[in-house]
């Protein structure tokens, strides 16, 4: 009897502990969305896309269907070239959909906005969405602030 | 001046040929044919070494996480971004003080008594009866206490890691009402599983290695009076303390410090 405790016991930690492990992996570090192997890949060019990161979240009417998978230059437009990898079930974005960065919260992660447009055709897997809106750079906006005040008085 | 210089020499040679014989030993247990009776050493051993450690490991991950949560709530409220705290708590505990504090509390309740035990064994002449009848020590003691030193701790790390962070959601999503939402979306956002849990993985298999290394070999050099084994028991803590802290650091230095 005392043999079969200490066996259970020490199984009972093996477990815990691959469970913990496994926990880490899909609760914490959520490799969920990564495992799903069904979804499709678009480009987006923006003028400017300071504080975007990979697995940044893409959102559509503030519900996620996607995720950054990286933000790079784009040589010939020299805009910042954001890959994004949409949810193979969310297959109804048309061709003029429109992609913004926005911020949750004042000082809050970044993540890209989608708006669906008008044209019945739908993005397909490494089409380009030319229809963006650049992130907010507090500092520009500042500037832009001080200039007109400037002109004012 | 000749004898200081002569002084240090012999004091580095020393320790070149403790290092040799620590190593040795190692490699004369480890490296071995395995045999299926074996397994229930090891599994007795696992149960000394991991389960009963739990209860340390469980306890002060708890506390550890609620305190992240309470201070990563007071400091970053201060900037209206709560809401990052679950972010902060799991990277934290992921990439250092899981596996840093959980080897320190490891060291200090499973190593000691490894080096304890072995020099008990080997002060009441147990080793070298063993050896009379023509049982190896090595392999019968050092090895099966060597992998289970390896097994638990890196499974250790995990336990606390996941303990840690449901201990600051129990401080900043019940009690202080931060959104679980957004605890747990900032944090899946910002951990990545290979860089970040992995890693930390690889940092506990590193401290598995030192901490049980010491103990053992502690133990089965130390002097074999009353006097020699409290001596290497306070070396086994103090030695593999400071292995981890220095290791943690240039292992840091590898892992993430690829950008400085």
């Amino acid at each position: 009897m005392k043999k079969r405790w200490l066996e259970l016991s020490v199984g009972l930690m093996m477990v815990a502990g691959i469970a913990a492990l496994i926990t880490l992996a899909i609760q914490v570090s959520g490799g969920s969305m990564s495992r799903n192997a069904d979804h499709y890949t678009v480009t987006a060019l923006f003028e400017n896309a300071a504080g975007l990161s990979p697995k940044a979240k893409v959102t559509m009417a503030g519900v996620v269907v996607g995720e950054v998978v990286s933000v790079g230059i784009d040589p010939y437009a020299l805009k910042a070239q954001v890959h994004m990898k949409i949810d193979g079930q969310v297959n109804y974005l048309s061709i003029d959909t429109s992609a913004s960065i926005l911020t949750s919260g004042l000082l809050g992660e970044k993540y890209v906005g989608l708006t669906v447009g008008a044209e019945e055709d739908v993005l397909v897997d490494g089409d380009v969405i030319e229809d963006t809106q650049s992130a907010l750079v507090l500092e520009d906006l500042i500037g832009q602030f001080l200039l007109n005040f400037g002109d004012n008085t | 001046m000749i004898n200081v210089i002569a002084d240090i020499g012999s004091i580095a040679l020393g320790k070149l040929i403790r290092m040799g014989e620590a190593l040795l030993m190692l490699l004369q247990a480890i490296v071995v044919k395995p045999k299926l009776s074996s397994i229930s050493r090891l599994i007795q051993q696992l149960y000394i070494v991991g389960v009963q450690s739990l209860v340390i490991i469980l306890v002060s991950a708890l506390f550890i996480g609620m305190v992240l949560g309470l201070q990563g709530y007071t400091l970053l409220s201060a900037y209206g971004s709560e809401q990052a705290v679950g972010q902060m708590v799991a990277l934290t505990l992921v990439r250092e003080l899981s596996p840093v504090v959980a080897a320190l509390l490891f060291a200090g309740r499973a190593g000691s008594a490894l080096t304890a035990e072995i020099g008990l064994m080997k002060a009441t002449e147990q080793l070298a009866s063993l050896e009379m009848f023509g049982v190896d020590p090595l392999h019968r003691i050092v090895a099966p206490r060597f992998w289970a030193g390896m097994i638990s701790l890196p499974l250790l790390v995990a336990i606390f890691s996941l303990v840690g962070i449901y201990g600051g959601y129990l401080v900043a999503v019940d009690w202080l009402g931060v959104y679980g939402g957004s605890y747990w979306g900032n944090m899946q956002q910002a951990v990545d599983f290979n860089e970040d849990v992995l890693n930390g993985m690889v940092k506990a298999v590193v401290f598995a290695f030192l901490i049980s290394w010491t103990a053992l070999y502690q133990g089965y050099s130390c002097i074999p009076t009353s006097q020699g084994i409290s001596a290497a028991t306070t070396r086994t803590v103090v030695y593999s303390s400071l292995a981890i802290l220095g290791f943690d650091f240039i292992l840091t230095a590898l892992m993430f410090g690829g950008t400085i």
